[in-house]
């Protein structure tokens, strides 16, 4: 039997939003009869371009139906940029963790979230691309890199239990690993380079990216960002602007800035919001 | 909230009258029944009084009995002698539903050697007894067919194939782990090798288990150690255990005939109700030969983890052939090797009755699973556009 925690419960048994939206702004979906799982998400739009309501209809196990149902209220009252930027860690995070077995079912919901954004943005749904290395699921090898990388997965059980791949009969066990091989390699090399930085070199770093990665994405938004300290391997950040009340403010920082900075600086390094005058705040 | 019990495959209630005969085991009698005093080997007799009741439930000689510790033990104890039996011989028979204790072997024996072949059943899990037939040859040793599956209940001709075999000086065993107690099994009409049976699926605790080898077939036990059960499997005998198991064949073999009867009863009322009552319902299997208590219902659309979980909300304890509930991505692959398709597999839900289960608890079923659902439908993307305009 299956350890849900209780919100995983609450979710399946009175599921939020469940439905379709006839006149949907985006439309998402994702999964299919044969994989045990399958998931159309539809949102609706305001004046202001942030999402105003977002059903969804899931075929699935308990984890499947929470894990849609927790993605649709975290998405409303978003934009769209910033629901896009929800992780499968965020929506499991959401429902207080999911078994690692039912990582998938998280990963579901973000792929759904992708692909209704992407249908309203009127670009090409990215997972098509890349060739299909699970044969038995449908998973390419742009989908495991990604969840590799995005997961910090080390062995193909840990692929299989966030999207599937190998679940089956198994004839793809060797590409998986190869993938995986390559991911922490790749990982650990930029690791090394990094590790060497001073501290002095290292904050040098951060601010860079803060200024040129971050930054004008936030602005976009009416907020901005400053770095106010390093500790040890915390980054101290004060949200300005918008973002000060931004109710989402977290997702956006554990999904985006964390996610930047683990990239072009460090992965050991992680972000903490701090708030320098509560008065101001408040 | 009162628990409705229809799991009676995976395990079933301890019978009371087991229970009560069991106890002194525990207690005043905790002898060794190896022991040189009487103290101790006294309970030697007990030991062949229950061994006496386990061979009548399948009238079997009480000499034909092994002790084991489970029907996996068992399972594995008769397909590794009957290879030891013959060491030039590398061919393996068996089928493609059999549960894991043999199935797994087999997978794990054909990388060491051994070359094996899976016999497929038919939609309504069959099987296909010209596909066995055609893949017999010298180098066959074994071939193990279960006597009922446990997720289907289909019951298999274990006792015409045995009778075909013994022709051809090919041993046969049978995983009857899910039939003894629920059929009447009689070996000595039969061909049969060895037969594997487990004390939990017929009211007697886990932990317990036994295997029939007919007199004369050659045996090389699977646990070596003491000289118990005459050098066929040491260990010091899980004496309580087996009091148990002589206890539960004994009601076993006291009320199979009327139980039979009285539990199809209940099945078919509930199956027939459930069918009715939830469009798109299908039944799993050959309803002709099948255990008088399994029915397994496949509801289009949905998946069986979220049914379980909302029967679990009303204490209703059934299982799923979905993949979800199993830990693995793929639905049964029982239900798979017989091609029931993948918008029906994954919403099966087996019900396993017993003589306990009552004509109150099927209404109760009747009355609490098809607005389940219906609420799981209503969530399921596919549901309307399967059923149409209507």
């Amino acid at each position: 039997m299956w350890e849900y925690t209780d919100k995983v419960k609450d979710h399946f048994m009175n599921p939020r939003n469940v439905g379709v939206i006839e006149d949907a702004d985006g439309i998402g979906e994702v999964g299919s009869l044969a994989c045990g799982d399958a998931l159309k998400l539809t949102f609706k739009l305001d004046e202001n371009k942030t999402i105003s309501d977002a059903k969804f209809q899931t075929f699935g196990c308990a984890s499947a139906i929470a894990s849609s149902s927790a993605m649709t209220e975290m998405i409303k009252g978003l934009t769209v940029d910033d629901a896009g930027r929800i992780t499968n860690d965020d929506i499991a995070e959401y429902l207080g963790g999911l078994p690692k077995e039912k990582m998938h079912c998280s990963v579901l919901g973000r792929d759904a979230l992708e692909k209704a954004i992407a249908y309203y943005k009127g670009v090409p749904y990215e997972k098509a691309e890349g060739d299909i290395v699970c044969e038995c699921f449908g998973v390419t090898d742009l989908e495991i890199k990604r969840a590799v990388t995005e997961n910090q997965l080390v062995s193909i059980e840990d692929v299989t239990d966030f999207v599937k791949a190998g679940g089956g009969c198994g004839n793809c066990h060797d590409r998986i690993q190869e993938i995986i091989d390559s991911v922490i390699g790749k990982k650990r090399s930029k690791k090394e380079k990094k590790s060497r930085m001073t501290i002095i070199e290292k904050i040098r770093l951060i601010e860079d990216v803060l200024e040129k990665e971050i930054k004008p994405v936030l602005k976009k938004d009416g907020g901005n960002i400053e770095l106010i300290d390093l500790d040890g391997t915390q980054v101290l950040v004060e949200l300005r602007g918008a973002c000060a009340n931004c109710k989402t403010s977290q997702v956006t920082i554990k999904s985006f800035i964390e996610s930047k900075i683990q990239e072009l600086v460090s992965p050991e390094l992680t972000v903490k919001e701090v708030k320098i005058d509560e008065n101001r705040i408040c | 909230m009162k628990t409705v019990y229809v799991d009676n495959n995976a395990t079933t209630k301890v019978d009371p009258e087991v229970l009560e005969a069991m106890l002194p085991y525990f207690s005043e009698y905790y002898g060794n029944p190896s022991s040189m005093h009487s103290f101790g080997g006294q309970l030697g007799r007990k030991m062949e009084d229950a061994r006496a009741e386990i061979a009548g439930l399948i009238n079997a000689q009480p000499n034909e009995i092994i002790f084991t510790s489970c029907g996996t033990e068992s399972d594995n104890t008769a397909i590794l002698s009957a290879l030891a039996s013959r060491p030039d011989k590398k061919h393996i028979i068996t089928t493609r539903v059999e549960h894991p204790a043999i199935k797994n072997i087999c997978e794990h024996l054909s990388q060491k050697g051994y070359r094996v072949t899976f016999v497929p059943v038919d939609g309504r899990g069959r099987l296909d007894l010209d596909y066995l037939y055609d893949r017999l040859d010298d180098n066959t040793v074994v071939v193990s067919i279960m006597w009922a599956n446990n997720e289907t209940g289909v019951i298999f001709p274990v006792e015409e194939i045995a009778e075909t075999l013994s022709e051809k000086n090919i041993i046969f065993h049978t995983d009857a782990v899910q039939a003894v107690g629920k059929i009447p099994i009689d070996v000595s009409r039969t061909q049969i090798d060895m037969l594997s049976l487990s004390g939990h699926k017929l009211h007697a605790p886990k932990g317990i288990g036994a295997l029939y080898v007919r007199k004369g077939t050659r045996f090389s036990p699977f646990l070596i150690g003491g000289h118990q059960e005459g050098g066929r499997r040491g260990g010091t005998e899980n004496l309580a255990s087996i009091v148990g198991l002589g206890k539960a064949c004994e009601l076993a073999q006291k009320n199979i005939n009327e139980e039979g009867i009285e539990v199809a009863k209940l099945r078919d009322r509930l199956e027939i109700e459930l069918t009715t009552r939830i469009p798109r319902s299908i039944v799993n299997g050959d309803r002709e030969n099948r255990l008088p208590g399994t029915t397994n219902i496949s509801f289009e659309y949905i998946e069986g983890e979220a049914i379980l979980l909302m029967m679990n909300e009303f204490g209703i304890c059934a299982s799923s052939g979905s993949a979800c509930t199993s830990g693995s991505l793929e639905p049964s692959h029982v239900l798979r090797a017989m091609g029931v398709p993948y918008t029906a597999a994954h919403g099966s839900i087996r019900f396993s009755l017993c003589r306990y289960n009552t004509n109150d608890e099927i209404d109760y079923i009747i009355e609490k699973l098809p607005p389940i659902i219906e609420r799981l439908r209503e969530m399921s993307p596919f549901w309307k556009e399967a059923v149409g305009g209507n």
